[in-house]
């Protein structure tokens, strides 16, 4: 039923509608255009709408039209290799149906397309009772990913019918004995989480083939984290690198308020690379949304939930999700853009006073659980924040680090080095280091979190030794801290280096990361050992095969050089030993 | 169209109108007054009671019984491929004695935001003939990249090298210049034009100027109208189109003055909450659309105040752009030209421009080594202050040397200097040449033998 109003007022994206019941969070069609927005605050017979869309040219008087339905997303087959804008517009189709390069607006499309026809295999038969959650039957949605359809979180009953074949989203495939209808699609509204039977907790890592996460600062499945970042810090190719490489099935990438040019690139390079484990392209694991910075600031709010909602859909069906959002200082912007469009009090450097709540609850979506069929399933969020200035006092920065377990602080010096990724690893932080302790000794060695601790221990070192360098030169240091800045030479430059554009260094497995941080630490061992005997400092340091270790990375079969570097370092030292 | 003489308050740049018809969010309107002139203004809100109009040409000489006529479309310029040689002011009347521009189209300056499913990634390499844009923050079609300068420092010189400079090596593709002055002095503006005479640079150029002592409102326009041009030029005419804006500070001073006028509610330093948006929705502009052949590259010109690179307008400015070029007031104190501090500028698109289809396959290789080595040398000078040259090791004396050669050699260049990057990478390889070969770590050793002085020279 629709419920004909129309518009008091226009200023921006907030308008200002009458004679028109609603309840917040309604989406609502504005104009003779019909443009989308939603209800953000009701006063007497007057609601005040955020427009998803350009208002130029609006005027009072228009019609206005409710659509008694919150911003909902349409969840099934064919998400997937999709790339929305932040209301879940297909972008493509856009394109075609405006027959434009531009985005004009009062054009709506579908989420999921309407025609496509998808074969469908039940796993249930007539007489099974179902609960919300349970899978229904399945759908082989891309080449690697089977899509299972579930029953509607909120709904129950027992199969009176269901047929395998060939269906698009929108026909019923499954009748229950109470007359309710099933399709392969479900909608659900983007501002309420997906509900789970429990909550796990997060003990096993996300790989991700960088050196300095996997190694140093681990995030796990199901957990959160934040790349917070001054421009020019290489925060972008890092996450577009975890989007790569994380061993999750699934990938929703937000661009939220970005470059366009950026995005762009995003949207160009994911359909061409191939996923490692498979062969196949990534895109057919992936999900994208591309809300650019020149883009209505309304739908820029809207694209976290938008994402986050599909990436917990696909949770629901067991699978491991990661989910980037970038940046979610341009989500908070939005908002603080749409609040003070509303005159509402200011809170601290004016964003709203309920940016902290706002953050939380988008946080707290993630998360390794139960799903309501049982299976396991995770969504890892990692939001990126761009401090203003790079200040980490700002308001958005302290209330996502308040909530986010892990910290990958980006540092723009290290960048001006041409240190990538340009993460200061005195400054990053993970708090599952001990929760995922027992997984690292199990799968990759025993000796992993004794080792990390060293690592750790030695650049620590290095940074206090550095102050004192600056002040009176590296040869007045005693010989063995000298080694020290040595090795951490190496560890930087070893193994923290990573480069994103080399076809090997780009992905490291946790083997390869083990062993190459083996080699060092064997050499450091060795040359202290060597130094202990009285061996002079110049000649541990010029050990040549510390400086082939140097290329090892680079090696796709790394091994038989790894060996001859370690059999030619053994021999060496053997020599100054003589 | 009717006439309303219903103004019930004029506040700084804004007027309030009381009127009877629905009037459009937006919409451009003429306001008559006594003396026959007419001024032009934009509706900002509009209600059932009341519509507010900020006034481009300021409202001096306004009064309660000036005619308002709203014009029921939004803010349009009219474009044709005769706008190229055209000097026009800050809202797009001809300030040369020309005649009006004849349309053939008329746009919406505005513009629409581009779909980004129909991008282009940016990905054909600019030649702008300064070495230090070049070799290491090179820039590519469809690139917006500002230069962060501060006041008294020579961007508006590099801006112009730039301008006449700029070309894509081995390609005879159409090309043009749209310049934008916001609030820029008269004498500014003179040795602009001076210059563009001077190399003959006007006859492929759009010139909008709003000179310092122009109402501030209007250049909230300038750079609209000036991207419309160059999307016109850029889409329907196949050009590629460098576009200059400067300055942005003042753009963005004219947008805080407008939001205290506004009464809203003040973000950061007392500039308006959207600035990011609004800032976005014009250097967003940039950009190449796949299949069509022409582009728009954006070098926005923007002077920190107190050189101070976290003040929101840099701030906000680098988060949109793609990396920035920042004048150092150091290297313009020694008598460096152009005074380009590489470490803190960037080129976010430059692996995409260079490589051996592009420009050669040593480039990166070469650009990293040399920031590296740069900013060790760099760091070494604050050693140096406090110890002395002399407790150095051999190895620091190196690089604190090629720290000095760096901006001597490659940084340093004339006005008119116009080095193609064969002629850049020489210069850097020389450069690191002067380094110990174990210490060029950043640099395959396949690209040494092949590149090396010492190995090529054998």
């Amino acid at each position: 039923m629709e419920i004909k109003g129309t518009i008091y007022r226009v200023a921006g994206p907030v308008v200002t509608v009458i004679n028109v019941p609603t309840k917040m969070y309604d989406v609502v069609k504005i104009g003779n255009e019909g443009l989308m927005g939603e209800v953000i605050g009701i006063e007497g017979d007057k609601s005040t709408i955020q427009v998803y869309e350009d208002t130029s040219g609006i005027a009072p008087g228009e019609p206005v039209e409710n659509t008694n339905m919150p911003l909902s997303v349409e969840l099934g087959p064919g998400l997937l290799e999709s790339i929305y804008d932040g209301i879940q517009r297909p972008l493509p189709v856009l394109m075609e149906m405006m027959k434009s390069d531009f985005i004009e607006r009062g054009v709506t499309a579908t989420g999921l397309k309407r025609d496509k026809k998808w074969e469908f295999v039940p796993t249930v038969t007539k007489g099974t009772s179902v609960a919300g959650g349970d899978i229904i039957g399945t759908v082989q949605e891309t080449h690697n990913i089977e899509h299972r359809i579930m029953v509607p979180p909120n709904m129950s009953g027992v199969i009176d019918t269901i047929k395998k074949g060939s269906f698009t989203v929108a026909e019923c495939v499954c009748r229950l004995t109470d007359g309710t209808e099933l399709s392969l699609m479900q909608k659900w509204p983007v501002r309420a989480p997906r509900p789970v039977s429990k909550k796990l907790m997060p003990n096993v890592p996300l790989i991700t083939g960088q050196r300095i996460l996997d190694g140093l600062f681990p995030v796990a499945k199901g957990g959160t984290a934040a790349i917070p970042g001054p421009f020019g810090s290489g925060k972008t190719v890092t996450q577009q690198q975890l989007a790569k490489w994380s061993d999750t099935e699934i990938v929703v990438y937000i661009g939220c308020g970005e470059r366009g040019n950026e995005m762009a690139d995003v949207l160009n390079e994911f359909p061409e690379l191939e996923d490692p484990k498979t062969g196949r392209p990534l895109m057919e694991r992936t999900v994208l949304i591309a809300n650019t910075s020149n883009m209505p600031v309304a739908a820029r709010e809207a694209s976290v939930y938008t994402g986050i909602t599909i990436a917990e859909y696909y949770r629901d069906m067991g699978y491991d999700v990661s989910l980037m959002a970038d940046s979610t200082s341009r989500w908070a912007e939005a908002m603080r853009e749409i609040s003070s469009r509303l005159e509402e009090m200011p809170g601290e450097e004016g964003y709203p006073a309920y940016l902290s709540a706002r953050l939380s609850e988008f946080y707290e979506r993630a998360g390794r659980v139960n799903t309501l069929s049982g299976h396991a399933g995770s969504v890892t969020v990692i939001g990126a924040v761009s401090p203003p200035g790079g200040d980490f006092s700002e308001p958005v920065t302290q209330n996502t680090l308040r909530i986010v377990k892990v910290f990958w602080a980006l540092d723009a010096k290290l960048s001006q080095r041409r240190h990538f990724p340009s993460i200061n690893w005195l400054e990053s932080y993970s708090l599952y280091n001990n929760t995922l302790s027992d997984w690292y000794d199990e799968h990759v060695s025993p000796e992993w979190s004794e080792m990390r601790g060293d690592v750790m221990e030695i650049l620590q070192k290095e940074s206090e030794l550095q102050e004192i360098v600056q002040l009176v030169g590296s040869d007045a240091l005693p010989e063995d801290q000298q080694l020290t800045m040595e090795v951490a030479r190496m560890i930087r430059e070893y193994f923290l280096q990573q480069n994103a554009f080399h076809d090997v260094d780009t992905f490291c497995t946790m083997e390869k990361q083990y062993k190459l941080i083996s080699a060092i630490m064997k050499y450091s061992d060795l040359a202290i050992t060597a130094l202990e005997s009285g061996t002079p400092l110049e000649n541990i340091l010029a050990v040549k095969a510390k400086d082939t270790l140097a290329k090892v990375k680079f090696e796709e079969d790394f091994e038989p050089t790894l060996k001859t570097v370690l059999s030619a370092m053994d021999e060496e030292f053997e020599e100054l030993r003589r | 169209m009717k006439e309303y003489k219903t103004i019930t308050e004029v506040s700084g740049p804004l007027i309030f109108v009381e009127k009877t018809e629905p009037i459009g969010y937006n919409e451009l309107v003429y306001i008559k007054l006594e003396d026959g002139t007419t001024k032009r203004g934009q509706v900002l809100d509009t209600s059932n009671d009341i519509v507010v109009v900020q006034i481009f040409e300021g409202t001096g000489g306004l009064n309660r019984e000036c005619g308002v006529r709203f014009t029921g479309e939004t803010i349009k310029l009219p474009v044709s491929i005769d706008l190229l040689g055209r000097i026009l002011s800050g809202s797009g009347d001809p300030l040369d004695g020309g005649p009006n521009i004849v349309a053939d189209d008329r746009l919406d300056i505005n513009g629409a935001a581009m779909n980004p499913y129909a991008r282009q990634p940016p990905a054909d390499f600019i030649q702008t003939g300064i070495s230090t844009i070049d070799g290491m923050n090179t820039l590519v079609r469809g690139q917006k990249l500002p230069i962060f300068s501060g006041s008294g420092l020579p961007h508006n010189e590099i801006a112009l090298q730039i301008a006449r400079q700029a070309k894509v090596p081995g390609s005879d593709e159409k090309f043009a210049v749209v310049f934008a002055g916001m609030g820029i002095t008269n004498e500014e503006a003179q040795t602009f034009m001076h210059d563009f005479e001077r190399t003959g640079a006007l006859e492929r150029a759009v010139i909008f100027l709003n000179l310092a002592d122009d109402p501030a409102v209007e250049r909230l326009i300038t750079p609209r109208l000036a991207l419309t041009a160059a999307e016109y030029l850029a889409y329907e005419h196949d050009m590629h189109v460098l576009v200059v804006l400067t300055d942005m500070t003042n753009y963005a001073e004219a947008l805080r003055q407008m939001g205290a006028a506004r009464e809203e509610v003040p973000g950061r330093r007392g500039y308006p909450g959207y600035m990011y948006t609004d800032l976005s929705m014009i250097y967003e502009r940039a950009g190449v659309i796949k299949g069509r052949k022409g582009s728009v590259t954006q070098f926005p010109i923007l002077s920190m105040p107190g050189d101070d690179i976290t003040h929101p307008i840099p701030d906000l400015s680098g988060y949109i752009t793609e990396g920035q070029i920042v004048i150092s007031r150091d290297l313009h104190r020694k008598g460096i030209y152009p005074p380009i501090n590489v470490l803190p500028s960037l080129s976010r698109l430059m692996n995409s421009g260079i490589g051996e289809e592009q420009t050669r396959d040593d480039h990166k290789a070469v650009s990293d080594q040399m920031y590296a080595g740069y900013a060790e040398g760099n760091d070494l000078r604050g050693l140096v202050a406090i110890v002395g040259k002399d407790a150095l090791s051999e190895r620091d004396r190196k690089f604190l040397e090629f720290a000095d050669m760096f901006e001597d050699q490659f940084v340093r260049q004339g006005k008119d200097e116009d080095r193609d990057i064969e002629k850049t990478l020489e210069i850097g390889w020389n450069l690191l040449a002067e380094l110990p070969e174990a210490q060029l770590t950043r640099i395959d050793n396949e690209l040494i033998k092949k590149y090396h002085p010492a190995h090529r020279a054998k």
